[in-house]
């Protein structure tokens, strides 16, 4: 019956780590190349024992590592630069600095999956899930509480009389031979049968078909639509209830809009400053107000000073000094006809600011220029 | 305990230490007198890099020592004097501290701001000169006081072989780190970071721990070499010890380009003119080519230079690499401290080689001093059997 089972290899058990570090150091010396070691933890000194060359795996991560850093690379340079550029806080499309953690991230995520994902599939050939070794008396001790080394049948040295002398040469403290089990003899690469083949296919259909339809068919059908089916428009939505089909409708003609109120002066700036007067008392609040909107809106060009000496000057053409003589006289509706509907390069700030807050710009305004053409009786 | 089996003999380091250490020293302090002779501001400049370098070798050595004990490291306790010897150098401090703190007044702004400068009026309760000198005093007694009961409990050891030094030394270090962390931040803030007065960045002193760590372990990993390959220490020291040397030298280059590229990133995304400044500076002329020099003196030539694992291992190739890492750490120094100087362009003649020959000296001397009077071994050191042991 035994000489009927194929032998794959001879194995010794030792008791101590010492003994198996032994052991290897002699294999390796007598010629033994296909042999494998096998202890319940790693064991120091084991590689140069069996004189290992360092693992490769290495470069799978600094390959992997570096293709993730350049296809990161080239993504967001073809994304932000290429496919749909927007300027980011004033930046150059292409900020690198801002990459770099992404680019980092990326490099170190490809590195760690390919690395694992080779160990497992290149390294361990893990479809592959038996072993002679599997399921024996020898794999049993040497996971538990010894160390083994198990010499291969297909060494170009091996010879039965001859693995045993060896292997009790070194004490080994029990030697057993391991048979290939039939099974594995017999063993067929079960991935490319049909009938695997076709269970894929079936599974792969079945799982695409389902959630094409649960995302794209099931959602739109009753009851499960119901949410999105409500009677109310939405914005830039069409309506067949008014005439002109919008769904959005202008405000009623002659609607004006709550603290609002309509200028009437439109293109008159002179009649306005002769009409228009500042409803707006010079009170320490409106002053506060008029400073705020000041420093927001005008300051930019005309400096926070009034002067022109603006954080901008020199980009465009410089906006005069508002302590002239011109301005100082003008009264405040004139003022505010300009601020209303602006004037040259200045455009219309109605938009901007409400019509309270533009007579507390004007007031604020008063102050500046007062500030800087003081009476002798301001000193005192 | 099994230290008895070990065998160390005591051998005299070569006399070519002392002759290479007073020569660069001499010629160090040449260079350094006639600099500061011809022009004090440029030299008070360098004289603050130098300072810094000092510090950094030092304080950083006592740093990764009180690191070791905390951690119960093992595996760098057979060359651990080499450490201790280089803490030394905190001695040092003061020589190079005092012609600074003489010309206080001519480098740094914040000693006399102008009336209407709100920013430095409101700053001077901090930065105030007699504040200054006494954090500069403060922290050196505590690194002194730590470095020479630490050292001492180690150097006793050797002879009592008592195992509670170590215990005493392990809650000494306890008590250190958290000192350090603080000391060794405002120290980079005080002589540093306060050379721009206006400029702030809440990361500087991580920056300069990074430095300093590196500094340290690159000026520890040449002596434990050139040592190790000429058989000062026991018997028994591997690869895997070089090994460990060169992955603490790996994470840390790795480290400081992290932190750095952090302070940058921050910075450059921000866009405030209050804190761009600095470096707007640094990207001015010739300044630019130093910049980006960066990148690579400090990270890219020493990362791919120690990223494989047969170079972290490999004696040649891992003093090469520290001695590249010490200038690394120099230049970077330099790109702090310079361009408050010459804000045209880059400064560069004789008057910049005088510190770094000067320190390269005194370390030398400094080492081949204590080397004389105790073992270069802590051979009572009851890690050293496991030390030696030690594998990957």
């Amino acid at each position: 019956m035994m000489s009927e089972k194929i032998l794959y290899s001879y194995t010794g058990i030792f008791d101590t780590p010492d003994q198996i570090i032994h052991a290897t150091e002699k294999a390796v010396e007598a010629g033994y190349t296909k042999y494998d070691v096998n202890t319940p933890y790693p064991l120091h000194g084991m590689d140069k024992a069996m004189k290992l060359k360092p693992s490769k795996l290495g470069y799978v991560a600094l390959v992997f590592g570096l293709s993730g850093t350049l296809a990161t690379i080239l993504t967001i340079w073809w994304m932000s630069a290429i496919d749909y550029p927007i300027v980011i806080g004033g930046k150059p499309l292409f900020s690198f600095p801002a990459y770099v953690p992404i680019v980092f991230e990326v490099t170190v995520l490809s590195a760690a999956i390919m690395t694992v994902v080779s160990m497992l599939f290149f390294f361990f050939k893990l479809p592959n899930n038996s072993h002679p070794l599997h399921g024996t008396e020898y794999m049993k001790k040497v996971s538990a509480d010894k160390y083994g080394i198990s010499i291969q049948a297909d060494d170009p040295k091996f010879n039965e009389s001859s693995v045993k002398k060896f292997l009790e040469s070194v004490h080994a403290s029990e030697i057993i031979p391991i048979y290939w089990d039939e099974e594995e003899v017999n063993h067929k690469n079960k991935i490319l049968e049909p009938k695997f083949i076709i269970f894929l296919l079936v599974v792969a259909v079945i799982t695409s078909g389902v959630t094409y339809f649960s995302f794209n068919q099931l959602m739109y059908m009753v009851p499960f639509n119901w949410m999105m089916d409500q009677p109310k428009l939405s914005a830039q939505q069409q309506s067949p209830v008014f005439a002109d089909g919008f769904g959005m409708r202008q405000p009623v003609a002659g609607t004006i809009a709550r603290g609002d109120m309509i200028y009437q002066f439109t293109g008159q700036p002179d009649l306005a400053g002769v009409k228009l007067v500042n409803p707006i008392p010079i009170s320490k609040e409106s002053l506060q107000l008029g400073q705020v909107k000041f420093d927001i809106y005008c300051s930019p060009c005309h400096g926070y000073n009034a002067d022109g000496a603006s954080r901008l000057r020199g980009q465009f053409p410089n906006p005069p000094s508002l302590h002239s003589d011109k301005v100082r006289n003008w009264s405040d509706g004139r003022i505010f006809a300009v601020v209303t509907e602006g004037q040259n390069t200045m455009p219309s700030y109605s938009s901007q600011l409400s019509f309270d807050e533009r007579w507390a710009v004007i007031n604020y305004l008063r102050a500046l220029q007062r500030a800087l053409n003081a009476k002798e009786s301001d000193v005192q | 305990m099994s230290n008895s089996s070990i065998e160390y003999i005591k051998k005299e380091l070569s006399p070519k230490v002392r002759t290479i250490g007073s020569a660069l020293f001499v010629a160090g302090l040449i260079i350094v007198v006639l600099g500061y002779i011809t022009d004090p501001v440029r030299s008070a400049y360098n004289n603050i890099v130098g300072l810094t370098f000092l510090i950094s070798v030092g304080v950083g050595s006592l740093f990764l020592l009180t690191l070791e004990y905390v951690a119960g490291a093992v595996w760098s306790t057979p060359f651990r004097r080499v450490t201790e010897f280089l803490a030394a150098n905190i001695y040092l401090i003061p020589l190079l501290a005092i012609p600074l703190l003489l010309n206080v007044n001519t480098i740094f702004q914040w000693t006399h701001p102008e009336p209407a400068d709100k920013t430095l009026i409101n700053k001077a309760p901090y930065l105030n000169v007699t504040f200054f000198i006494v954090r500069v005093a403060l922290f050196w007694l505590i690194w002194l006081c730590f470095y020479f009961f630490i050292s001492k409990n180690s150097v006793k050891q050797d002879t009592s072989r008592d195992q509670s030094l170590t215990k005493l030394n392990i809650k000494l270090s306890t008590i250190f780190i958290p000192l350090f962390a603080i000391t060794i931040s405002f120290a980079a803030i005080d002589w540093l970071m306060s050379l721009s007065p206006k400029w702030f960045s809440t990361i500087f002193g991580v920056y300069y721990f990074s430095g300093t760590v590196l500094a340290a372990l690159a000026a520890g990993t040449i002596f434990i070499v050139l040592l190790n390959e000429k058989g000062y220490f026991v018997k028994g020291l591997s690869s895997n010890h070089y090994y460990s040397l060169g992955a603490l030298l790996f994470a840390f280059t790795n480290f400081w380009a992290y932190i750095a590229f952090s302070q940058y990133l921050l910075i450059w995304y921000a866009n405030l003119p209050e804190e761009t400044t600095w470096f707007i500076v640094r990207w001015q002329g010739s300044w630019k080519i130093i910049s980006i020099g960066l990148v690579f003196v400090h990270f890219l030539i020493p990362y791919f230079g120690l990223l494989s694992q047969p170079s972290k291992m490999n004696p040649k190739r891992l003093l090469w690499m520290s001695g590249w890492i010490l200038f690394a750490h120099y230049y970077d120094l330099y790109w702090m401290t310079m361009p408050n100087f010459g804000k045209d362009g880059v400064v560069l003649g004789w008057i910049e080689l005088g510190f770094p020959l000067l320190i390269a000296g005194l370390i030398m001397l400094v080492f081949n001093f204590k080397a004389k009077s105790q073992n270069l071994v802590s051979i009572g050191d009851p890690k050293l059997k496991r030390g030696i042991d030690f594998r990957l």
